[in-house]
């Protein structure tokens, strides 16, 4: 085998190449092997499988939270419907009393504006009535007061 | 002082002679105990496997996703799951070989000749792992591409065609020299300093060793995993 000559000694020195080389490259290639099965296979096993695991949580969460956000969104619009109907509603009723508010007060007015015409038609009845009858006294007043003179002439 | 220095057992090595062939023994002692401790960590880590991480469990789990990042990114998201182990392998091994040499105080342990070290420290590791970066990234290549790999080397011009033939040769020379040269370089500089100053001088120089040790582990895994992107990566 290659041999230098190292140092000055006879035998050996720093460069002394021999079957040592090979041997060692053998021994390097049966550790890769033994290592690989012992050691980068298991551990590559189990972090990958973890790491799959861990990826496909993340994927699920992503997907639960986009349903999330979409049910959400949903609820939103629904609850703004409500809204506006009850809005609607209210406006409604709103606008019903007022138009029976109305209604009610339009027949309170017209009853009331009735009575007072009836009322004003009776008094001016009865106060031509009144005039009628009073005419009638003074009329025969009069003619009791013209008799009167007459007879005592 | 020289002679002291020596002390030191610069390219001194335990000779193992099996037949024919020779080899470093303190290399491989400390290669089995640190990959032996390393694979124990693990074998903890891994036993009782949850969905829910505790302990242990995490730091493989983080260790796992550092590696997984560094391929990703160097590599690209095409083909890194195919050389995540080997990437991963380089960075442990290196990391576990630099830290171990720094951490353990071999010396107390005496060696016939040579003395226990990290693993990384001797240029039939580094040179080990560099080739073998190099035929991944030639097997990366070639398998992703098949023969349209090669025209990586005239791509964006035939002109670039002897550079990159050239840096198919200095990849693994510079990926093999950069660790081996930090790693002794730190080990002979606080060998060197405890001989000299034995009390709190060292210190901060073996911190130093600590940050290195970890920068070489991530350079080389980050390099080979460039190497081997560069080599899938679809030219348009």
């Amino acid at each position: 085998m290659l041999a230098f000559n190292f140092f000055g000694a006879t035998e050996g020195g720093l460069f002394d190449i021999n079957a040592t080389l090979p041997l060692m490259a053998i021994q390097v290639v049966a550790l890769t092997y033994i290592l690989n099965s012992l050691f980068f296979k298991p551990v590559g096993n189990v972090v990958e499988k973890r790491e799959k695991f861990v990826s496909n949580n993340i994927i699920e969460a992503k997907n639960k939270l986009s349903e999330v956000k979409k049910l959400e969104a949903e609820l939103l619009t629904q609850l703004q419907s409500a809204r506006t109907e009850a809005q609607r509603i209210v406006s409604e009723a709103e606008d019903e009393s007022d138009k029976l508010y109305k209604e009610a007060l339009e027949l309170a007015n017209n009853e009331a504006n009735a009575s007072k015409e009836k009322a004003r038609l009776e008094i001016e009845s009865q106060t031509s009535a009144a005039r009628d009858e009073l005419s009638k006294q003074a009329d025969d007043l009069s003619e009791l007061i013209v008799n009167r003179l007459i007879l005592e002439k | 002082m020289l002679t002291n220095f020596a002390a030191l057992e610069v390219g001194q090595h335990l000779y193992w002679q099996i037949g024919n062939i020779r080899l470093h023994g303190q290399v491989f002692l400390t290669s089995w105990i640190l990959l032996g401790a390393l694979l124990v960590f693990i074998s903890l880590g891994t036993k009782k496997m949850e969905n829910d991480p505790k302990g242990l469990q995490n730091l493989l789990e983080f260790l796992w996703d550092y590696i997984r990042d560094l391929a990703r990114t160097q590599i690209g998201e095409k083909v890194y799951r195919d050389w995540m182990p080997f990437i991963g392998t380089l960075f442990l091994f290196v990391f576990v070989s630099n830290w171990g040499g720094a951490l353990i105080p071999w010396r107390l342990i005496k060696l016939p000749s040579g003395e226990l070290g990290a693993p990384t420290a001797d240029i039939n590791t580094t040179i080990a792992l560099a080739l073998l970066v190099s035929l991944s990234y030639f097997y990366a290549g070639l398998s992703n591409k098949g023969w349209r790999y090669f025209e990586y080397y005239v791509h964006p011009t035939p002109i670039m065609l002897p550079f990159k033939i050239l840096e198919d040769f200095t990849k693994p020379l510079s990926l093999s020299f950069r660790l081996f040269g930090n790693i002794l370089a730190d080990e002979l500089v606080v060998g060197v300093l405890v001989f000299l100053v034995p009390l709190i001088l060292p210190i901060p120089v073996m911190f130093l060793g600590l940050f290195t040790s970890a920068i070489q582990a991530l350079i080389f895994a980050t390099l080979a995993a460039y190497y081997i992107g560069e080599a899938v990566e679809e030219h348009h």
